[in-house]
């Protein structure tokens, strides 16, 4: 049960409290670009979405495998090529390229396959695919995987990864969207002509970030109502 | 050719101001929000994107001859991504305090689109000394929009600036402003204004 609730305070957090956009300030390119129609933000939402769970069950894997200071890879590479087994292996100096590779790559693959089976699909959320390679909240999202598999003492599983990694792109979706549908009222309004390109869209930004502040707090809610039910 | 391309001394003053990659281009906005809260995260932050900018323009210019258009942008890439890892061992070893303050924005310093937007426009055209020229006057472009948002925000904030007292003591600190909210208030309104004061010298002339 336990797992569950662990489950459940990282989505409340990934979506709400720490949402991607309005309080770490990921994705911020397309947020602001890719906002002034709802449905094509939308769209950008749930191909980022898409594209994070793939790129972050990928990154654990490396990261788990491969990367993280003691992972078992490198650890049998290493002494069986004679190292001592007291010796500590750790990768994690690579992990930057190696999550950029990823990130490319599960574009590409995602954009191949998408293309290939699911043609509607890709007319609606295709031509953002390689937008995303060079969008922050993925790589963000990759880093903070990694930041708890660092500890060797409380490691994240997969599920857990993929949590974040959903429930980010949830978030995303939900703050996208929402710029979104104000700014298409905000077409009706007499903007004052300087804040007319950006201005008027982070201001409108700073006033969502404000809202979602009120949030904080809603995990620990969560953890109490929950253990008085279960228990 | 029919399109001249600008020379170095060009490409540098372009960086500072006329096309400032904040201000004009809107590049560079995630470490622009996330880390102006003060100065010093802001200045360390400067430091390490033009550390990154500079070398990936010089390196990506000197091997521009053996570009091909199809894997451009992952060369791109890769070469920021080495120098990334430079620049977060350095601040880790030197700097362990900010390194820990700012982050996985500096890891972040990788998908920063105007590194890539450099690389793209002038090191992979132009000669190593023009590249490098270019990436000086946009690292102080980024510098000078980082320490305008930071001025603001540290001072209204905490009343600091650089960690030194600027404000009397009664300043009752606006605590939004070193918040998520205070960032995009801030830079909306700088925005704004550097719009406005563009448009009346437009007029003006």
């Amino acid at each position: 049960m336990d797992t569950f609730i662990t489950l459940i305070q990282i989505a409340v957090g990934a979506a709400l409290i720490n949402n991607f956009v309005l309080h770490y300030f990921v994705g911020i390119c397309p947020f602001l670009g890719v906002s002034r129609r709802l449905g094509t933000a939308f769209g950008m939402g749930c191909a980022v979405t898409f594209v994070i769970s793939v790129a972050a069950v990928l990154s654990w894997t490396f990261t788990y495998y491969i990367l993280r200071p003691g992972a078992p890879l490198p650890q049998w590479v290493w002494q069986t090529l004679g190292g001592s087994s007291a010796t500590t292996v750790d990768l994690s100096v690579l992990s930057y390229i190696m999550y950029i590779f990823v990130i490319a790559a599960s574009v590409q693959f995602v954009e191949m396959y998408v293309r290939r089976f699911f043609p509607p699909l890709y007319k609606s959320f295709g031509v953002f695919l390689p937008l995303i390679t060079t969008n922050c909240a993925i790589l963000f999202a990759c880093l903070e995987i990694m930041k708890h598999l660092q500890d060797p003492t409380k490691l994240w599983g997969l599920h857990e990864a993929l949590t974040l990694a959903v429930f980010g792109g949830v978030g995303f979706t939900i703050a996208i969207s929402m710029m979104a549908a104000i700014r298409e009222e905000l077409e009706m309004c007499d903007v004052p002509r300087p804040l007319r390109s950006a201005g008027i869209g982070l201001i409108t930004a700073g006033i969502m970030a404000m809202a979602f502040m009120g949030f904080t707090g809603v995990d620990k809610g969560i953890e109490n109502t929950l253990n008085l039910l279960l228990k | 050719m029919a399109l001249q391309e600008p020379t170095a001394l060009e490409r540098f003053v372009n960086g500072i101001l006329p096309e400032n990659p904040v201000y004009r281009q809107l590049l560079g906005m995630c470490p622009t929000l996330a880390v102006t809260g003060g100065m010093k995260p802001a200045m360390t932050m400067a430091a390490a994107t033009a550390f990154v900018l500079i070398s990936a323009n010089v390196i990506i210019s000197l091997i521009r001859g053996l570009l091909r258009p199809h894997l451009r942008i992952l060369v791109f890439t890769l070469t920021i991504a080495t120098f990334v890892t430079i620049a977060d061992r350095l601040l880790a070893a030197y700097l362990y305090q900010m390194s820990k303050e700012l982050g996985p924005y500096v890891p972040l310093i990788i998908v920063n689109c105007l590194i890539i937007s450099r690389c793209e426009i002038c090191a992979s055209k132009q000669g190593v000394a023009t590249a490098a020229s270019d990436a000086v006057g946009m690292s102080l472009g980024f510098a000078l929009a980082l320490a305008s948002l930071a001025t603001v925000r540290e001072v209204l904030g905490t009343g600091t600036w650089f960690g030194l007292a600027v404000l009397p003591q009664s300043w009752p600190n606006w605590g939004i402003m070193v918040l998520p909210p205070g960032a995009f208030l801030t830079l909306g309104l700088l925005l704004g204004l550097a719009e406005w004061v563009g448009q009346k010298r437009r007029s003006g002339v």
